[in-house]
């Protein structure tokens, strides 16, 4: 096989398009970074979702983190600390057991019968428990951020008469991001890094479609050589923190635009507030 | 454990839980957080010492270490710590069996890497062939805590640069002036004060190394992620101690050790910072001084 042609067979392997059978003895270096590379789209997608459905939820767990009522408050709080406390690997088994008791043939509800199966499988399974805790972090980060909008900005929003809803969408919501935005920005390329952990923690590779860790230890498995398969991971993943660092950049930009040169935050990856 | 367990088929309520909570293996299961505990007290320090080291070598005034101190903090920004887990993992025990093979057999004549197998000779295995089960635990183990080490050093080194970095320059300045050697400025100036501006670094970085020992699991020690799997799995009557499928109930008890751990120490930490605040010209330090006044 050329090169193009591994590309044509195992560029869409991982989700189920191309060859059926993974190499198996031969192995080349056009194979390896062709499924690896392939593999990379299901950290893609598990990152991309949840970062854009955590998005809305953390800003409600920060708000009610936030609010005064202990009846919205104590509820985000025990979700923050549930899901920041505990590591991301035992949340992945937790919910995978817990989605393997519900009913096989689905739950009724009011005549209605609700399919569970597919909650087993990764792509629902592991991405609805990546969402939830990508959730809780970013919930706390915008809320350390709504913590510390500087008081003269709000005293400056009630002397022009802005209260309320209108306070809360014009003061408060674009201060709370752009002061967020550094940490968020370090949680999101996190984030993407955790979704390495999927294939290992319980969840199945489906008929072999994996991520790009799981076709990375296939390779270190049958060939045993490490030095070839974990170098190529971290290449894509250098790649793909650089994307995710040059996006935010432009969106953070975007976000001080109405701020002097040197008011503004700049964003540095800081892996000492990893999650 | 109990004589009254010896038949285990006639027990009920709380008797048989009782019973069945002591068997061998649970006390296996017990023992395992031992393991992760010894397994964070071991590679805390070890890591901080890396991250110290990495750290030094940032600031080195002789190039090529500074490359090496750069280039060892760079690796863990862009790549996924459990890449480096399960490569440093084998990585780790080829390299170690192709240095002993150099020293101990140098007339071996075959390739060591034939198509996708690594072979060296018997006297560079390690552990040696002969060696009891005991051994290969504590060679697993040991891996993790060289694994773990090195990553978590690389964390480390990224905090204390940053923590050096903070340290007022015209403290460092005027230790100069006083006509202080380089390392004069740096073990009684630099040091001392950095300290304070590592700590909420270094505290987060705990907590991550606390939720990062589930991964033990994957480097292959019999961890309490292991056994939870092992004992929870469903026993049919085969066994003595019959029951449905009980990882669940095993999950959410790793999770509620965990969350404790977590929580404990964050309480211990903040303490912690609370004392080392006090009198620092820092931010805290400020909010201290006022809240006394």
């Amino acid at each position: 096989m050329t090169c193009w042609e591994t590309i044509g067979a195992y560029a869409f392997r991982s989700i189920g398009y191309g060859e059926r059978l993974l190499p198996r003895t031969d192995f080349t270096l056009c194979q390896q970074f062709t499924l690896i590379g392939s593999g990379l789209i299901w950290n893609l997608y598990f990152g991309l979702l949840a970062l854009l459905a955590g998005f809305f939820l953390a800003n409600a767990v920060a708000l009610a983190k936030a609010s005064r009522s202990p009846w919205t408050r104590k509820p985000a709080e025990w979700f923050i600390f549930v899901f920041r406390g505990s590591p991301l690997f035992i949340q992945f088994f937790l919910a995978y057991e817990m989605f393997v008791m519900l009913p096989r043939a689905g739950i009724d509800i009011m005549g209605i019968t609700v399919a569970t199966d597919w909650l087993t499988k990764a792509w629902a399974g592991a991405l609805i428990v990546l969402f939830l805790n990508t959730s809780a972090y970013a919930g706390e980060i915008f809320y350390g951020a709504l913590q510390s909008i500087p008081k003269g900005d709000l005293e400056a929003a009630d002397a022009y008469g802005i209260t309320g809803w209108k306070r809360f969408t014009r003061i408060q919501w674009p201060t709370m991001l752009r002061l967020a935005w550094p940490a968020y920005t370090n949680e999101a390329i996190f984030l993407f890094h955790a979704t390495t952990l999927v294939f290992f923690s319980g969840f199945p590779a489906f008929q072999q479609r994996g991520d790009a860790l799981y076709y990375a230890n296939y390779f270190a498995d049958k060939t045993f050589n490490p030095f070839i398969p974990y170098p190529i991971v971290g290449f894509y993943f250098i790649c793909l923190t650089l994307l995710v660092t040059l996006i935010y950049n432009r969106i953070n930009t975007a976000l001080n635009r109405h701020l002097p040169q040197n008011q503004r935050t700049r964003i540095r990856l800081r892996p000492q507030v990893i999650r | 454990m109990f004589a009254s367990c010896a038949d285990p088929s006639t027990l009920d309520g709380l008797n048989w839980l009782a019973c069945y909570l002591t068997t061998g293996k649970h006390l296996d299961f017990y023992w395992s957080f031992v393991v992760v505990l010894l397994l964070l007290a071991i590679t805390a320090p070890l890591a901080l010492g890396m991250g110290f080291l990495g750290a030094m070598a940032q600031r080195s005034p002789v190039l090529p270490l500074r490359w090496l101190g750069w280039a060892y903090t760079a690796m863990v920004r862009g790549v996924p710590d459990i890449v480096f887990f399960l490569f440093f993992v084998i990585a780790l025990d080829q390299g170690l069996e192709w240095m002993l093979h150099q020293i101990r057999c140098p007339d071996w004549t075959e390739a060591i890497r034939q198509g996708t197998e690594f072979r060296v000779c018997p006297e560079a295995k390690i552990p040696p062939g002969s060696a009891s089960a005991f051994w290969y635990q504590l060679d697993g183990f040991v891996r993790a805590v060289v694994t773990f080490a090195l990553v978590f050093g690389a964390f480390a080194a990224n905090v204390i640069h940053g923590a050096m970095q903070a340290v007022p320059r015209a403290q460092l300045e005027t230790a100069e002036a006083y006509g202080m050697s380089r390392g004069q400025v740096f073990s009684r100036i630099l040091v001392p004060q950095m300290w304070v501006f590592a700590l909420p670094g270094l505290s987060n970085l705990w907590v991550i190394l606390i939720k990062a020992t589930p991964l033990l699991f994957l480097l292959g020690v019999q961890d309490i992620v292991y056994w939870a799997r092992e004992l929870g799995g469903s026993k049919t009557s085969a066994y003595e101690y019959p029951h449905p499928d009980w990882r669940l109930w095993y999950f959410l008890g790793l999770m509620f050790f965990y969350l404790l751990a977590t929580y404990l120490s964050e309480k211990v930490l903040g303490r912690l910072t609370a004392k080392l605040s006090r009198g620092q010209a820092t931010a805290a330090g400020e909010a201290m001084r006022k809240a006394g006044a």
